[in-house]
């Protein structure tokens, strides 16, 4: 068999002949989700904060199609706006996360020695801050705005995609190919962005969403403590919280934006247990 | 090297993870120190007052000194005033931590030995039914937020059924009855929050273990399925799972901070929820070095406990 080169189109149709129904649901629904959220207010019958009736918790009707929430706000629009501000936040700071991670992870694999053990040893040293602690007691200094939460929480995803791609690119770095380059005389830096990258790159795009996963429920939990996206502006963490009390009126208001959390998640989570599988790659080790 | 030495450089290597996190934490919340002066005396602060207040606190000392002092105090259990009222945090987190304790360890109690059923049902026949439905199931429970599954038990149990409070909080004059009841509620939730960690990683542990040469070797020699699993397989596997349950019960410090926030639960977890939206410094720091030193202690013991399961560590001269 002659060696062909593989272009992407026909990496592409490969691909989407393995998918199984399941993930073909998965992947249909965050493509739907992306795109409700970049089109939020195409999508949205009212306003982010468009006060409609004066009843709070209204049950869905032809108007409200998810009823109205505490203030009397359309829940479906709400909604909408919410995923909207969760994904955004969340691809933010995924890939701040990835940008720094990966770059430091490299770094340190390429040169090794000393350079890699006091970064690792660093990085071990973050690892044993429990991250909701590190978040809890910076948001107490600084207040929650989008920067901060941005920041932290890719500061704290950073320590972790740290290791998983320092220890790709330490397993990468033995192999022939890379002895093979390094005789050639390339540098560090060709062989970590012609070499490294590419063999690296499927485990690095299951760990991003695994990463994404985490920042969103991570963003989630703040907001529903009331230390993450502060009112006016909501995300889904903060619908959450504000409609926790129409449980008691028998509404499930608060439901809808919670299962939207846990569905995103869920796709996203079969979607990179797929990709996984698919490809035989594996993650150093899961934290 | 001996085993003391290998467990004396993990103790000293643990001490030494406490000290790097007291100074993170200590700097973090101290970064902002006019912040604390004008946090207490709000809109009527004025110069003089301020640098009193300032005085009065020890802030007027250079960092390190501050530093050294507040450690001190910490480590002898003075852990000063509350900015918001004056109040002694020391007796507030007494009573807080022992309700956060009893919620802990029944969460602990429960999902610690189901999990391990549930991990070894699943590696018994990889990628049968049993393990299909175990493996599923986990995955999405992954996926779902801290507050989902207490959200959706409290619809169920407290307002469709009227069989649980929706709300735990306590009063002194509780019984064992009362107190049963309060805590179903926030302990199935807690359990399902780090139930599936516990469950994907001892499966994974076990399955390990079940690829070693020697569980080939038994295999080869014809031991049933079931006595392998239990008498080969499952001895072997004690250190990482022992591993699995300390990282997993970390994880229960941040499910504690929401749940408790959920319920309305007076443990540790709320209180510096409480105090982190009132910007009460000394008990954000209190809190975070409990919580912080709970964490790095379970992960010592995990080590430690692991180090002391492998043979071939325990038994070299």
């Amino acid at each position: 068999m002659t060696a062909q080169a593989r272009t992407w189109q026909g990496e592409l149709r490969e691909a989407v002949s393995d998918l199984t129904p399941g993930v073909t649901l998965a992947v249909l629904f965050l493509i739907f989700v992306f795109l409700v959220g970049a089109f939020a207010p195409w999508f949205a019958p009212y306003g982010e904060g468009e006060i409609l009736t004066n009843e709070s918790f209204e049950p869905p009707s032809d108007i409200m199609w998810l009823g109205s929430d505490y203030l009397g706000r359309d829940v479906l629009s709400r909604l909408i706006y919410g995923v909207r501000i969760t994904l955004f936040l969340a691809l933010v700071i995924t890939f701040l996360s990835f940008f720094a991670g990966v770059g430091l992870g490299f770094l340190a694999a390429a040169f090794g020695g000393r350079v890699d053990m006091w970064m690792s040893r660093v990085n071990d040293a973050m690892l044993s801050f429990p991250a909701l602690m590190l978040a809890l007691i910076v948001i107490n200094s600084l207040g929650s705005s989008f920067v901060v939460l941005v920041f932290t929480i890719a500061f704290i995803d950073m320590t972790r995609v740290f290791r998983v791609s320092r220890a790709l690119a330490v397993n990468i770095m033995v192999m022939d190919y890379v002895e093979a380059a390094i005789v050639r005389g390339e540098g560090k830096g060709w062989i970590v962005w012609h070499e490294v990258l590419p063999n690296a790159l499927t485990p690095l795009a299951a760990e991003f969403g695994i990463r994404f996963t985490y920042a969103i429920l991570f963003i989630s939990a703040l907001s529903f403590l009331g230390l993450g996206v502060q009112p006016p502006q909501s995300d889904l963490g903060v619908m959450v919280k504000e409609n926790m009390q129409a449980i008691l009126y028998g509404e499930y208001t608060t439901l809808y934006p919670a299962f939207g959390i846990a569905l995103i998640a869920i796709s996203m989570n079969v979607f990179v247990d797929w990709l996984l599988q698919r490809s035989s790659a594996k993650l150093p080790d899961e934290i | 090297m001996s085993i003391l030495e290998i467990l004396g450089k993990r103790l000293v290597f643990g001490v030494g993870t406490l000290l790097f996190v007291s100074v993170l934490v200590f700097i973090g919340t101290e970064i902002l120190p006019g912040d604390v002066a004008h946090a207490i005396l709000g809109q009527g602060a004025t110069p003089e007052l301020v640098a009193q207040i300032k005085e009065r606190l020890g802030l007027d000392q250079p960092l390190h000194i501050r530093y050294f002092v507040w450690l001190g105090n910490f480590v002898t259990g003075d852990f000063g005033t509350s900015l918001a009222n004056g109040a002694d945090i020391g007796t507030e987190i007494g009573r807080r931590a022992s309700n956060t304790i009893i919620l802990a360890l029944c969460t602990t109690v429960i999902a610690v030995p189901l999990s391990i059923i549930l991990g070894l049902a699943a590696a018994v026949k990889p990628g049968g039914i049993v393990d299909r439905a175990i493996t599923s199931s986990s995955l999405a429970l992954i996926s779902f937020p801290d507050f989902l599954v207490a959200v959706v038990l409290v619809t169920i149990f407290a307002v469709k059924l009227r069989w649980l409070p929706a709300i735990a909080s306590i009063r002194p004059s509780y019984e064992l009855v009362d107190w049963i009841r309060i805590l179903i509620l926030p302990v199935m939730g807690l359990t399902f929050t780090i139930l599936a960690h516990m469950v994907r990683m001892t499966r994974s542990a076990v399955l390990n273990v079940l690829s070693s040469p020697a569980i080939e070797m038994a295999i080869l020699k014809g031991v049933p399925r079931r006595r392998l699993l239990l008498r080969h397989a499952l001895p072997n596997a004690f250190g990482p799972i022992i591993n699995v349950i300390a990282l997993n019960l970390a994880y229960l410090i941040s499910g504690v901070v929401v749940i408790e926030t959920l319920f309305n639960f007076p443990g540790l977890g709320r209180y510096m929820v409480e105090a982190v939206t009132n910007r009460d410094v000394p008990i954000v720091q209190t809190c975070a070095m409990i919580f912080c030193s709970v964490y790095i202690i379970l992960n010592m013991t995990a080590d430690i406990l692991s180090i002391m399961a492998n043979p071939r560590v325990r038994y070299k001269k």
